[in-house]
């Protein structure tokens, strides 16, 4: 069965940013809580989501995701729509994405975690175990390397052979985001790297990320450390109370009056 | 050892094994995936009556009797519970766990209800008799033909096996254990839950169809009554006694299970008058029961729990057992 990830992705034209989404809304019963939101993803950009808590962040970023549908609105990724498609087609789209609180795969080693995320495997399917197996052999063996070394890229290599569960939380956002990186996404959504992780690991989550953006992945970061979002994002969106507040420089949004406003009424309520 | 004692041996054997069959089905889905089918008696229902239809000679009364060879009979047996298991699994494996426990009992009540019935295809209550016995040329010998019997059954549970553990090691095997750990984490990397427990919910079902085609044919006659919950239940303690989603564990659970059940079933017989024989075998209930109690308590992985697999292209960790948490 050819799966949709061996289709040539199509090209991105000018017009066709990474992930662009119109006049989102969800609603959860009476609440909005994403209430007519826009947002775009350009092309090798590292765009920042901000804004307090209750803002509706986390549930744009699962519509994104797929996790969950629109009430109504469109989610474009590079061009295509997909806001009526599940969260597993989201990676032959090339886009990937981390958890808020991290969700490895408890029992599983890191390395098996890692290899889980590898696409288009011929040993997922029932009778090429059977019928190929030197590709399948092939093709996991070549994984493993490729595992091995996104690893060593989010510096877990030694712990290969532990079982996820005994990570701390900071080394089990490195292992999603080395798993993620299996599936070789083009676009990753990152859900709050930084919350809960010591300094030393930020260090090393925030230098993987721009090395990662460097090489041409375009990231949209959920953030509430904005020291880390300031260094990351050329720019930043606010969302409050479900819409789209300010967006611009980082520098420059955090000295607009409405988004000071909203943080401290945000606080206050 | 007499010859009598042997040839029983490979008579209790054999019969061993075909559950040993339907316990390695039910592995693949509970063990390996997480989905709580409480209807198995119905799928090897499924296959007993599809391997006795496509292989007993025409019958006067009776749709079919197509007189096939026992092979087409094992085939179409595991294909159709496959099948069948296909087309329930499509409808219900987005449902949650408690549901689709409760969808697949009333599928296997369904399955027995039309098996007791449908007279014209099943025979009804009476069931169906004269089904092919593999080696009946040897019948005249008890001790040979067992052995040959056993010996078919021995070479299908060895080649189960170890496909299945192909399977389990491969990455068809780990995207399982992943949607079974995390279902959000693997739909996240682009692994469609349905598909694969739809997968191994087919697979496991054409297993016990497979079983349940054995079964048939190794003793001859089946009839409504052979697949009633009570079998279901067996083959869950088989599972749970033996060790959850380890496939040498679900073998030795039920050669152990049935070696009680029958053990049981000879202590009945000459302990108790004959008078009250009938009301005695509800201790062979009990007595599985307490022994499930006893395991759980004891043993709440199993006697061979599930180890830590990884892929078999890795291998270095292969067999080493996951620590209890």
């Amino acid at each position: 069965m050819p799966s949709a990830a061996d289709a040539p992705r199509p090209t991105s034209s000018a017009a066709a940013m990474p992930v662009e989404a119109r006049d989102l809304v969800r609603r959860f019963g009476g609440l909005r809580a994403v209430d007519g939101m826009s947002i775009a993803l350009r092309q090798g950009e590292m765009l920042g989501l901000i804004g307090p808590n209750g803002a509706g962040k986390t549930t744009l970023f699962n519509l994104i995701a797929g996790s969950l549908k629109p009430t109504s609105g469109s989610i474009q990724i590079s061009g295509e729509e997909v806001s009526g498609e599940g969260p597993e087609r989201r990676i032959a789209h090339g886009l990937g994405r981390t958890f808020q609180i991290p969700r490895p795969f408890p029992e599983m080693t890191v390395l098996e975690n890692v290899l889980t995320g590898g696409q288009s495997q011929a040993g997922e399917h029932i009778w090429r175990n059977f019928l190929q197996p030197g590709r399948v052999a092939a093709e996991e063996k070549a994984a493993v390397d490729r595992a091995r070394s996104l690893l060593d890229f989010v510096t877990l290599s030694g712990l290969e052979d532990e079982p996820a569960r005994v990570l701390s939380g900071g080394q089990r956002k490195l292992l999603e985001l080395a798993r993620i990186l299996m599936a070789d996404p083009e676009t990753i959504l990152l859900d709050e790297p930084a919350a809960g992780v010591n300094p030393t690991l930020l260090e090393i989550i925030i230098d993987r990320v721009l090395d990662l953006n460097a090489r041409g992945k375009s990231v949209l970061l959920i953030e509430h450390n904005m020291d880390m979002v300031a260094r990351l994002c050329g720019r930043v969106v606010v969302m409050a109370a479900g819409r789209h507040l300010a967006e611009g420089p980082p520098a420059e949004v955090a000295r607009n009056p409405a988004v000071i406003e909203a943080y401290l009424g945000g606080v206050a309520a | 050892m007499s010859v009598e004692l042997i040839a029983y041996g490979a008579f209790f054997l054999t019969m061993a094994l075909t559950y040993a069959i339907m316990c390695l089905g039910l592995n693949v889905q509970w063990g390996q995936t997480g989905l709580f089918n409480v209807g198995i008696a119905g799928f090897v229902a499924i296959g007993a009556y599809v391997s006795a239809l496509l292989t007993t000679p025409d019958a006067a009364g009776r749709f079919g009797g197509f007189g096939l060879p026992i092979v087409a009979g094992w085939l179409g047996a595991a294909l159709a519970a496959g099948l069948v298991a296909f087309l329930i699994g499509a409808l219900t494996i987005r449902l949650r766990a408690d549901y689709l426990a409760i969808a697949t009992f009333g599928v296997a009540v369904a399955v027995q209800l039309c098996a007791l019935n449908l007279e014209l295809v099943t025979g009804g209550p009476f069931g169906i008799g004269f089904i092919p016995r593999p080696f009946a040329s040897l019948a005249g010998d008890p001790l040979a033909f067992s052995l040959a019997n056993l010996g078919v059954l021995v070479l299908v549970v060895l080649a189960l096996y170890l496909a299945l553990e192909r399977l389990l090691r491969s990455p068809w095997g780990r995207v399982l254990r992943a949607i079974r750990e995390d279902e959000t984490a693997a739909l996240a990397l682009g692994k469609s839950a349905t598909r694969f427990r739809l997968q191994a919910f087919a697979i496991g079902g054409a297993i016990m169809g497979l079983a349940g085609a054995a079964q048939a044919h190794f003793i001859g006659f089946i009839a409504p009554d052979n697949y009633m919950p009570m079998l279901t239940f067996q083959v869950w303690a088989m599972l749970i006694v033996g060790g959850s989603g380890n496939n040498r564990g679900a073998i030795l659970g039920a050669i152990l299970v049935w070696g009680i059940w029958a053990g049981s079933a000879g202590a009945i017989a000459s302990l108790f008058p004959p008078g009250e024989q009938a009301r005695a075998a509800s201790l062979q209930i009990v007595m599985i029961g307490v022994g499930l109690c006893a395991i759980l308590l004891l043993r709440p992985r199993g006697i061979l729990g599930e180890v830590k697999t990884v892929s078999r292209h890795i291998g270095r960790l292969a067999g080493k057992p996951v620590s209890e948490p």
